[in-house]
This record gives structure tokens, sequence and C-alpha cells, in this order.
């Protein structure tokens, strides 16, 4: 055994953050929970039957009493409640020139697929002090990614993506786990977080063979699958071209307008006649069933390559 | 023959086809503890496993699969076949008519009818759990029930359906005969604060057991007939499902916690003699989180991918909700202020119970926040909150009114002693089981995991360690009951010096209850100098 763990490892100034915010939650906590478990033992001892302590005072008006702690109780849950959510906001607030990783859990791994063409499993490299995003999608049932070290998770949901960014500023490996139960081996869904200095990271990318970048293999699919036919230049149908279409805004036949991320360009594959562009035909065939989970990543790591540069970089 | 006077609804009729076919409430209270007991029992022994299976960081007991049966095998019946009809259709059976001068629920044979379905459904329940059981957790997320969960799936869904009848027709019943059936002079002012709860937990029982039954009712539509409604692959999505289970199962915890307050609430002002502190304010809140509870269903979803607005909205009303259950506890421990205070064994699960509630209370605080709940949500903390709320909380409330009315139910007494020794070794032994617990959640050791890192072990040696304690305090009361039965001194009607209307007729109870309908001349827990000021009038 391993004595007594008390608190967990911390690999983030996010985390030091939540701890913090849990630590003054413990001192209310302690304080609330001692104040009453005092004065019930205070007056059970006190006004014990058979003792002749003096009971003349007893309280008749106790609409102050129930205004008053009615009040404060109302006032420091008010106050919880805003400090923890400015703080989740953060989460909502990805850094603009994040390193997006793609991560694909399915019954009973994660895979992560990096912007180099490198792939793992059950195992996530990254640099220190660079912020990550990562953008997840689930091949069957919900999974959730969670690093304690880094106080965050998420569940990933499938037919959608879903994202999450960290940035971990202590070089070590943490727990990675699955937590929303996905069945038989839910328990044996995680590996490690290796977090690492930026020489070692280079390194350990090079280490991985040399790879096509996931957009170059997502250039590839994108002919493969035919989505050239009609989305470049001499096409035998009318369709957008997707340079510089991601993260700029899309008007849409039904009058509204979405901005192109990573869900939208995924659904638009999935499900085209869903969110369909305006000035266009819905002719576009769904590729649902027909394009994995990992070629979708590429796919949308490609059209991604081909929009506009991201601003900081 | 009895001479009239002997004569209670024990040995009014005899005979099996008297019990099976009764319309007593007090005698269908009695069938539905036999029922209860059962459940808890087998509950319990999944339990017991779960945490005998834990001790060690490898598989201990069987494979990965059998584990994911066993804790799914616990969480249905606790919630369903347990905590969810655990006080109302016991002692809301038995005492809520007694309490406001009635001689029976308002519709008898519903109240039979409902019997029938709990344990219709249960025992459908159960042989679906024993003919190899299920897989998905008591809380049966998709996709995964629909296309990757195995075993006998719909039948265990079935069962819950059909016990869903019970708790809509016992609340029913209950909602009814409070309206309707009160005796001259019980104003609602007048009614004990369990029937207040009672009546609240009703409201939430016909509310939202439906949404149940919808959610489960399209469940089986999806996995039988492949109707697209919660499956990606079949166009439907996976988050309404949540919305719509939690839209239930949210409200479904005050259907456990709020009769458990009702209990206290009684057993805390007869045990210090003197009035409930602050009794209107107890009693609205009750209502309070009756309605609240129904706007937070999404606290349970906070990483699932709803909106963010959505979280932050249910953050605070989950804030807001905890409120009047924080005010409820500040009115007990007041209600104790200058009082001639008693322990007895009621008393001491009833300070148990507010101990217990208290941290569970506190510790869903935390998971208010939403940063916080980011990384304890789906860990052992998350675990360890609920626990402390439906086994600390309602259990605790559940021995304390076993405990109080007991006298009443069976006309004996039992050995105080021991029962004080039990409330005192399921206390120790629940903290030592669940704290524990809040600390591994925190650590980050996500539930429903079989193998886990060894790290966590020595938390998981110590709650094993106190779940073999708190089993013990849990099986003590089975055999002083047993006791009590039969060798147990005979009970006056008023053992603990108690005000209600429960207490003014024989214990145990004549069938009719009262041998003419009292007349209720003044409010509940009235104490002079600590002597009781019965409610009923003199007849
Ligand atoms: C039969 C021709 C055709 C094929 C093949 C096709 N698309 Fe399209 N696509 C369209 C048309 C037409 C539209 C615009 C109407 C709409 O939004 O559905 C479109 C829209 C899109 C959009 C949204 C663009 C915007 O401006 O909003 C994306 C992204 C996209 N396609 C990606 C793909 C990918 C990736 C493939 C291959 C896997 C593919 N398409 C294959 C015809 C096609
Ligand atoms: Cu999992
Ligand atoms: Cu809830």
């Amino acid at each position: 055994m391993h004595g007594f763990p008390w608190w967990p490892a911390t690999a983030s100034a996010y985390a030091g953050t939540i701890d913090f915010l849990f630590g003054s939650l413990l001192v209310v906590a302690a304080l609330t929970s001692g104040l009453v478990f005092f004065l019930l033992l205070f007056f059970a001892n006190k006004y014990r039957h058979g003792s002749n302590a003096d009971r003349s005072g007893a309280i008749r008006k106790t609409w102050r009493f129930e205004v008053a702690w009615t009040a404060a109780t109302l006032l420091v849950f008010v106050g919880m409640a805003v400090w923890g959510s400015t703080i989740y906001l953060r989460l909502y607030n990805p850094p603009a020139d994040a390193l997006q990783i793609f991560i694909v859990g399915k019954q009973w791994m994660w895979k992560a697929q990096h912007p180099g063409g490198q792939r793992e499993i059950n195992e996530l490299h990254v640099p220190v002090g660079q912020d990550v995003r990562l953008v997840m999608a689930s091949q069957d049932v919900i999974h959730s990614f969670f690093v304690p070290a880094l106080r965050i998770k998420q569940d990933v949901v499938p037919g959608r993506y879903e994202t999450m960014w960290f940035r971990a500023d202590k070089v070590g490996r943490y727990h990675l786990f699955c937590a929303e139960y996905c069945g038989t081996d839910h328990a044996h869904m995680g590996g490690w977080l290796t977090v690492m200095n930026p020489r070692d990271f280079a390194n350990w990318l090079e280490d991985q063979g040399g790879q096509t970048t996931l957009a170059a293999q997502g250039e590839e699919l994108f002919r493969r699958y035919g989505c050239s036919g009609c989305h470049e230049s001499g096409g035998t149908v009318r369709a957008p071209h997707l340079e510089g279409v991601f993260g700029s805004p899309v008007p849409l036949s039904d009058g509204s307008v979405v901005i192109a991320d990573e869900r939208y360009v995924r659904d638009s594959i999935l499900n085209p006649k869903g969110q369909v562009a305006a000035g266009y035909a819905p002719v576009m065939p769904t590729f649902a069933g027909q394009v994995s989970e990992d070629d979708l990543a590429k796919l949308v790591a490609y059209i991604e390559s081909i929009g506009p540069e991201r601003s900081g970089s | 023959m009895h001479a009239p006077h002997d004569e209670t609804y024990l040995n009014a009729r005899v005979g099996i086809r008297s019990w099976l076919l009764t319309t007593d409430h007090k005698r269908i209270a009695l069938l539905y503890f036999a029922g209860i007991t059962f459940f808890f029992f087998i509950g319990g022994i999944a339990a017991t496993l779960i945490r005998l299976e834990l001790i060690t960081p490898g598989p201990t007991l069987g494979s990965p699969d059998f584990y994911n049966r066993l804790f799914t095998m616990h969480g249905i019946v606790m919630v369903w076949f347990f905590l969810i009809p655990s006080i109302p259709t016991t002692m809301g059976n038995f005492i809520l008519p007694m309490m406001i001068g009635a001689r029976d629920l308002a519709f008898p044979r519903l109240n039979l009818l409902s019997w029938y379905f709990y344990i219709a459904g249960g025992l459908i329940t159960i042989a679906a759990l024993l003919l190899g059981g299920i897989d998905t957790g008591w809380t049966f997320y998709e996709p995964y029930s629909t296309f990757y969960a195995t075993g006998y799936l719909i039948l265990a869904v079935f069962g819950i359906f059909v016990s869903g009848f019970s708790s809509i027709l016992t609340g029913l019943n209950f909602i009814v005969t409070v309206h309707k059936l009160r005796a001259p002079g019980m104003t609602w002012y007048r009614l004990p604060v369990f029937v207040w709860s009672t009546y609240a937990t009703s409201l939430i029982l016909i509310l939202a057991t439906p949404v149940l039954a919808m959610t489960l009712l399209m469940l089986l539509a999806e996995r039988v007939l492949h109707v697209g409604l919660f499956s990606p692959q079949l166009g439907g999505d996976p988050i309404l499902f949540q919305h719509m289970f939690w839209f239930y199962s949210h409200p479904a915890v005050y259907i456990m916690i709020l009769p458990s307050m009702g209990v206290i609430s009684e057993i805390v002002p007869v045990f210090a003699r003197k009035p409930l502190f602050g009794y209107k304010f107890v009693v609205w809140c009750s209502i309070a989180i009756a309605a609240i509870g129904f706007l937070v269903w999404g606290h349970h979803m906070f990483v699932a991918g709803q909106s963010l607005y959505a979280s932050l909205a249910f953050s605070f009303l989950s804030y807001l909700v905890a409120v009047p259950s924080a005010i409820k506890v500040f009115n007990w421990t007041a209600t104790l202020h200058e009082g001639w205070i008693r322990f007895d064994a009621p008393m001491l699960y009833a300070f148990g119970f507010i101990g217990l509630f208290t941290i569970g209370g506190l510790t869903g605080l935390f998971l208010a926040a939403l940063p916080i709940d980011v990384h304890v949500t789906d860990t052992y903390f998350i675990v360890a909150h609920f626990h402390y709320i439906m086994v600390g909380g309602a259990v605790m409330g559940f021995f304390a009114g076993l405990h109080y009315w007991w006298p009443k139910i069976t006309g004996r007494l039992y050995p105080d002693y021991w029962a004080r020794f039990a409330a005192i070794l399921a206390f120790f032994g629940f903290n030592l089981t669940f704290f524990p617990q809040f600390i591994l959640g925190y650590l980050g050791m996500p539930r429903r995991y079989q193998s886990y890192p060894p790290e966590f072990q020595i938390w998981h040696v110590l709650s094993s360690a106190g779940a073999s304690i708190l089993a013990f305090g849990y099986a003590l009361p089975l055999f002083y009951f047993a006791w009590s039965i039969l060798r147990g001194s005979r009970a006056s009607a008023n053992p603990w010096g108690a005000t209600g209307l429960e207490w003014s007729t024989r214990s145990p109870p004549p069938p009719e209850n009262f041998a003419a309908t009292p007349t209720v001349v003044r409010a509940p827990y009235q104490y002079d100098q600590g002597k009781p000021c019965m409610q009923a009038g003199d007849v």
C-alpha cells in the first residue's frame, strides 16, 4: 500500500485555482458544520432531561431567527455560485493558438492523433507550458476524458465533437481515466498523460517516425472520398469552395449564420441536410457510416488547415 | 373470543387471506414492511459484495462483468425498491391516517393495489437480475442501453415501470386523504410536519414518476423496436435521455429525503419536550424543496455537454434548493434550546440523521460549484455525497421512525440499550465507510471501477472496514425487534410522551384506529414545562 494520499497531484495552474476554491469551501463547510454540531452537543448536554438549567428564556418570536439565517445562507450560497461560475467560464474560452489534438474514445481505449500525424493509444504526450485543445469524439457509447491532476473532465458523447483545453505547467506522468461508465472494461479505459519539456516533446514526436501530417492525410482522403469532385473548381456540381471556410461565419439557407468550427464541419459531412449553406442546393450526400471517426478527424484537420490563418499564429 | 377492547388491527382477523386481501392501511403498511425489508436485504448483499471486491486494486471476487452487474443490481434495488417507497409506504401508510384522525386512507383498495404493483415490479426486476443481471448501472445511460447492454435489460426496466404505478397511486392516495379526511379541528397548520412532508413527497411522486415511466417506455421502444430517440446511430440524442432521466431522478432524491425530514421533525420536538422551532418555516421549506427540486436536474450534466448557460442556471438553482434544507437543520437545532432532552434510541437516530445530513448537504454545495463538479463528478466524491444523503439521511430517518413508531405498530417495547448501541454503531460505521470516499473522489478515483490504481487502496480498505461495522449496525435491529415481538413488554398508548393523535389511541391500534373520531384542539408538539398537551381534545 502507498500510505495515505491526501491530495491529488497538481499539474496546472488551473488545478491550483480549483484547489483554492475547494479549500475555501472546506473552510466554510467546517465552520458551518462545526457550529451546528457544537450547538447540538451543547444544547443536548445543557438541556438534558433532569438538568436544572434555566429554561425561562424560551424563544417565542422565531421569525427573526428564520429571516436572519435564511438571508445569511442565501448570501453565502450566491457568493459560492458566482465564484464557481467565474472559474468555470474559463473552460469555455480556449486560447486561439492552442495545440490541437484529436481524441477518439471507443470501448475501451482512448486514441489520440497529433497534428503531425503521430498516433497513440491510452497515452497522451503534451509539451509543458503550452495550451492544448482536445477535439474529442466517441465511436460508440459515452465516455469521459478525465485527468485528475488537471481537475478537468469532459464527457465525450457519440454523434458530436466535444472540446476541452488545458495548459499543463508541470512535467510528469499523470493518470488518465474514463469517468463515464462504458461497459466491461470501463476501469481499464485509461492510461497516462505525459507532460514533457518542449525539447523532449519534439524528440518524442520525431521518434514516432516520419509521419505525414494529419491535414495532409486529410487532403488525401478528401480526394479518395470524392469530396474534391464537388468542392474543387471544375467539379460537376456547384458546391462551396472550402478554402477560408473554417473559423468564419457561414450563412445558412434558413437565414441563420453559424461559425464554421469542428462541430459544424463534422455535421456537414455526416448530416449535410441539417445545415445547408445558403445559395447551394442540398445535394451533398451524407457520409454517415462511411467515414470512421479517425478519418473524420483527418478531414476536419484538412479543412481547418485551408481555413484562414488562425489569429495569433 | 377477544373482548372488544382487546381487539387490535393485528388480531381482528386471521389467516393469510385476511392479510393479502386486506384494505386496512395498517396491515398494508406491514405488507410493505415485509417487501422493503426483503429488498433492503438484497441490495445490502450486493453492497457487501461490492465493498469486498474493492478491498484489492485488482479483480477479487469475479470478472469485470460480474462487478458491473453487482453495482447495477445494488443501485436499482436500493433506489426503486427500497429508498423511494421506504418511509411513505410503511410509516406513511400506517401513521399518516392516524395523525390526521382518519380511519383509513381515502382509497383503501387502491392502496392494496399499489402494494401489488410494487411487489410485482420488484419481483420482475429481481428475476431479471437473477437470470443473469444487467450491466447498465441504475442510470441506463444511452446509447449504451439500446445497443451495448447485455442481459435482461428489458425485463428489469419493465419491472421498474410497473412499480412506478405504485408510486403514483400512493402519492394520489395521500394527497386526497390529507385534503379530505382530516378530523374536525385538524387545520392545515395543525398538521404534524410528517404529514406535510409526506404531502410534499406525494406531489413529487405524482408529478415526476410519469416522466420516468415515459423515459423507460422510450428506452424500451428504442431497444426493442429501434425507434430512434436517444441513440445517435438512429438519429436520436443521448443528452435528451439524460434530461428526461434526471428530471425524474433528481426530484426522486427528495422523495427519499423529505419523508425522513418529516420523521426527524416529529422526533426532535417529542424528545426535547418542546414545540418545533419555526413550525411554519419547516412546513414551507418542505413545499419549497418539492417545488425547486424540479428545477435543478441539470446539475447532473455539467460535463455532459449541455449548454454553458444551462449549467450556470442549474448551478444557481442548486444553491437555491439547498437553502430550505439548511433552514431545517437550523430549526431542529434551535428546537433543542431550553428543552428537556431525552436520549432514547429514536432521538439518537435523529441526531445521527442531522449530523450525516448536514455533511451530505454541505458537500452538495461543493458539487453545485461548477468547476468543482467538473473535477469530482463521476468520482467517489459523488458516491460519498449521495450516500450521506440517501443512507446517512434517508435510511437513518427510516430507522429513527421505525424505532419511534415501533411500540405503536407492534404494541411492544424493544430493549432500548441495544437500540441505542445499534444507532451509535451505524453512525460510526457509516462515517468510516463513506468519509474516505470523499478523499478518494477528490484524489480522482472514478466510480464504477472494479480495478483501480494501487495508491487508492488504503482508503478502499478503510471504507470496506466501515461497511462491515455498518452492516452489523443495520442487522442488529432484526434481532432485538424479533425479540421485542416475542418477549418485549407491552407498550402503553403513549410511551414517549408525544402529543400526536396516533398516540392517543391504543398500541397497537384497534382496526378502526379511534373509538370515536377525535377532535383536534391545538397545534402539534405543545408541551407545558416538558409535559405533553395532547392534540386531541378529551373525547
Ligand atoms: C455531390 C457533391 C458533393 C460531395 C461529393 C461532397 N460535398 Fe460537401 N457540399 C456540397 C454542397 C452542394 C454543399 C453546400 C450545401 C450544403 O451545405 O449542404 C456542401 C457543403 C459542404 C460543407 C459546408 C461548407 C460551407 O460553406 O458551409 C462542408 C464542410 C463539406 N461540404 C465537406 C465535404 C466533405 C469533407 C466531403 C467529402 C467527404 C464532401 N463535402 C463531399 C456538395 C458535395
Ligand atoms: Cu468508461
Ligand atoms: Cu440532483
